[in-house]
């Protein structure tokens, strides 16, 4: 099974890649939602994977009764889906507010910050 | 969006989601659930009613700012964390003690505190996202 | 639990039950503490008299705990304490070595000096918007990053560095701003989502995440497992988060826009962080792969050394000039953790303590310089010495130190730098080093000729609006200086510092062994 999700991760990376590299920043906020949720996947894969087994410990014992699943990677993927979701959230109003101001969401056409034609420093003094 | 059955509806479903949410906050320590969640939950409610009744009546229902409400729970997260400082253990160690409120025994603990906190730290930010978005919808 | 333990449990085996002395307290308040006030901070966004106030206190207090923790790991060690009782490496560790140490020292610092300085410059709109909330928490990520001792938790507070930082870049949301920030958010974003990749597969391969426990293993697993990829990918995310070529360019891009004092902090703060994480993983966890890797960081420090400063010397705005001498420096710290030798390494943290105390002076100072000639631009800038001989005299000492030139405190990393490459052999990187210096030299150099000593007009020119330059902003400045002229005039004790952090990166023994004490004494 974790071959079947390796490839699964593999074309969720190509396909963010894919994304990433457009001009439209919508498309580069969906290329690093895309990202965020292949990493998720990889780590969940990378944990080993098992099938309908909790990790949870019934309310008598201290110790688990049987193999269970690792819970640590589910620990893992889910802080990195918290922060992913609120760096998203960010990026959202950013790109919203960067649509409004500029009127553009086209990469090539963002060079607000950048100097125009501001030609080369004083030669002499 | 604004509809008639909308707008008469949000208020309940508003008040319902909170109560879901410190249902689903509370709940959280030994069942799935917790503060992340709730809060959630909790800021998609004032979400919607924002979305139903503008974005004033939010600001007004909420009477703290979003981000006030944020660093309150960061504020009270941290600070559930530093408790154990007293005891000579180790920070964010979890403390517990039983309180019996009219005849029922409630178990509380330093990670309540804390969950409460992240509820807190979620229910602002995100509310604060939510509306930056409705205002700029509604201009 | 309270259930649990009425059953006789033997939680020795899982959780540390002699009492925490009250000083490893230490290693954990540069967090905690700035989590705190930036918290009670964000609380009071709308007090903005009184907003200032708290913060320098606060940050005065964190800088106070800083050195409290330096003399602690100087004197006993490294220092450790792991969340939640739980036993390392089960429970997360913080561990303050003499590496994270001196830079959270530095750090805190920095963040003083820039608190201070803000007083006069941030304006009431951009405290109510939280400037200091966000600075305090961008600190508490900084801390977090050099003391934490989990991978996974390095990761974490990168990211809540990051989120502090998207709030303090777009402080003002101008359409220059927006526009900086965006591409900061995005690149750091894939930066960061690179590191969680590299740490996916690191925990898919160990099976942990604590930095002692992967040390320990990583000899193991060395002929099975692909751990110059693992050690490739740490590189790739580690070097884009430290801007080094060539994934540089996102940081000319984005560092003059915000506020000055922002573009301070950052300087002084975030590349470093990805430096320091270079340092950590790279040549404490994966020595031998490290080795492999070691002539591409060199060419890569040679790079962007090089890249950096001839980029510094085409630019015309002040900040953006800067912005590539942030690159330049990103370079001679790179140069001593590709030669990965004990006094390459050394020469590379003393260099990292005295890139993050001179830029971030020399971002001040430029917002100083726009205030007194109202302009970033070099040929709308003239004859500011007539008019700020004070202002000047400071302009003058920090450029000399930034190039490396005595009295300043850029000499003695160079001449450690060279002094290794020399040891190594590498004479090519030795004299990148020296030339990227006179480069730098003149970069900075001729800043400073333009500036305050080309004739022209006095000061303000018709139609600039010249600030006059408050008390509290030059004091700021002042203050930065002083530790870069202890530096300059009496380095020993910051080597010998760096040297010890050195050694216990390349030796992680008493690393280990601090972290797995509890373990050992049972």
């Amino acid at each position: 099974m974790e071959t079947a999700f390796s490839a699964l991760v593999g074309i969720f990376f190509a396909v963010a890649v894919y994304l990433l590299l457009s001009k439209h920043i919508i498309r580069i906020l969906l290329g690093t939602a895309i990202l965020s949720n292949a990493v998720n996947l990889l780590i969940f894969t990378a944990g080993r994977l098992t099938r309908e087994v909790p990790p949870i410990i019934p309310n008598h014992l201290s110790v688990p009764a049987e193999m269970i699943a690792n819970p640590l990677p589910q620990a893992l993927v889910l802080t990195a889906i918290v922060i992913s979701f609120s760096l998203f959230a960010f990026l959202l109003v950013l790109t919203y507010r960067a649509y409004q101001e500029l009127g553009t969401d086209d990469t090539e056409e963002m060079r607000v910050a950048e100097p125009v034609d501001d030609g080369l420093p004083p030669m002499g003094y | 969006m604004r509809t008639l059955i909308f707008r008469t509806m949000a208020p309940y479903l508003t008040s319902l989601m909170v109560l879901f949410s410190v249902f689903v906050l509370l709940r959280g320590h030994n069942e799935p659930g917790g503060g992340f969640i709730g809060g959630l939950i909790a800021a998609s409610a004032f979400a919607i009613y924002g979305i139903a009744c503008g974005v004033s009546p939010v600001r007004r229902a909420l009477y703290f700012h979003p981000m006030s409400i944020s660093g309150f729970g960061l504020l009270i997260a941290t600070i559930s964390g530093a408790l154990s400082m007293f005891g000579s253990l180790p920070f964010m160690t979890g403390l517990w003690t039983e309180a019996s409120i009219l005849g029922v025994t409630v178990d509380l603990s330093t990670p309540l505190v804390f969950d409460i906190g992240v509820y807190l730290v979620v229910l602002g930010s995100l509310t604060s996202i939510a509306l930056a978005l409705e205002e700029r919808e509604e201009d | 639990m309270a259930a649990a333990q009425s059953k006789s449990v033997d939680l020795s085996q899982a959780m540390i039950l002699e009492p925490v002395p009250a000083l490893d307290w230490l290693v954990i308040a540069p967090v905690a503490l700035p989590l705190l006030f930036g918290a009670v901070l964000l609380m009071l966004r709308h007090r903005t008299e009184t907003q200032p106030r708290i913060a320098i206190a606060s940050l005065a207090i964190l800088f106070c705990v800083d050195v409290g923790l330096l003399v602690h790991v100087w004197t006993g060690g490294p220092v450790v304490m792991t969340m939640g009782r739980w036993l390392p490496p089960f429970g997360i560790s913080f561990v303050a070595d003499m590496l994270g140490a001196t830079l959270v020292a530095t750090a805190g610092l920095v963040a003083l000096v820039c608190g201070i300085f803000s007083v006069g410059t941030v304006n009431f709109v951009g405290r109510r918007y939280g400037f200091y909330a966000f600075m305090l928490l961008m600190l508490a990520g900084v801390n977090g990053s050099f003391l934490t001792g989990d991978i996974f938790n390095l990761y974490v507070w990168f990211e809540v560095f990051l989120i502090a930082s998207f709030g303090l870049i777009i402080l003002g949301s101008g359409k220059r701003q927006i526009d900086g920030a965006t591409k900061y958010a995005i690149l750091n974003l894939v930066a960061t989502t690179l590191f969680l990749i590299a740490t996916g597969y690191l925990y898919g391969i160990f099976g942990t995440l604590n930095m002692a426990d992967v040390a320990l293993k990583a000899s193991q697993l060395r002929t099975s497992a692909p751990l110059v990829t693992l050690a490739t990918l740490y590189l790739i995310a580690f070097s884009m988060k430290a801007a080094a070529f060539p994934l540089n360019f996102w940081l000319p891009a984005s560092y003059h826009t915000p506020r000055i004092v922002v573009a301070a902090l950052f300087a002084g703060l975030l590349t470093k962080v990805g430096v320091y994480a270079l340092m950590r993983i790279l040549v404490m966890l994966f020595p031998p792969e490290h080795a492999i890797l070691s002539s591409l960081i060199v060419w890569i420090a040679i790079g962007t050394m090089l890249i950096g400063i001839l980029g510094a010397l085409a630019q015309s705005d002040i900040r953006r000039l800067l912005g590539f001498v942030v690159v330049s420096g990103i370079g001679f710290m790179l140069a001593g953790i590709g030669l990965g030798s004990d006094v390459g390494l050394a020469g590379s943290i003393v260099y990292a303590v005295h890139s993050m105390l001179v830029m971030t002076a020399l971002y001040l100072m430029a917002g100083q310089i726009r205030r007194a000639g109202g302009s970033y631009v070099l040929s709308e800038l003239a004859g500011l010495y007539r008019t700020n001989p004070m202002m000047a005299a400071i302009a003058l000492f920090l450029v000399l130190a930034a190039a490396g030139l005595p009295p300043g405190s850029g000499l003695w990393p160079k001449v450690m730098l060279v002094q290794a490459s020399l040891a190594d052999g590498s004479w090519w990187l030795a004299s990148a080093i020296l030339v990227t210096g006179l480069l730098t030299t003149l970069a900075l150099g001729r800043l400073f000729v333009l500036v305050f000593w080309r004739a022209g007009n006095d000061g303000d020119a018709a139609g600039r609006t010249a600030l006059s330059v408050t008390a509290s902003t030059q004091m700021a400045v002042l203050l930065l200086c002083v530790p870069i002229a202890v530096l300059g005039i009496w380095p020993e004790p910051v080597i010998a510092a760096a040297q010890f952090a050195a050694s216990g990166l390349l030796e992680p023994g008493a690393y280990a062994s601090a972290v797995f004490s509890a373990e050992v004494t049972q």
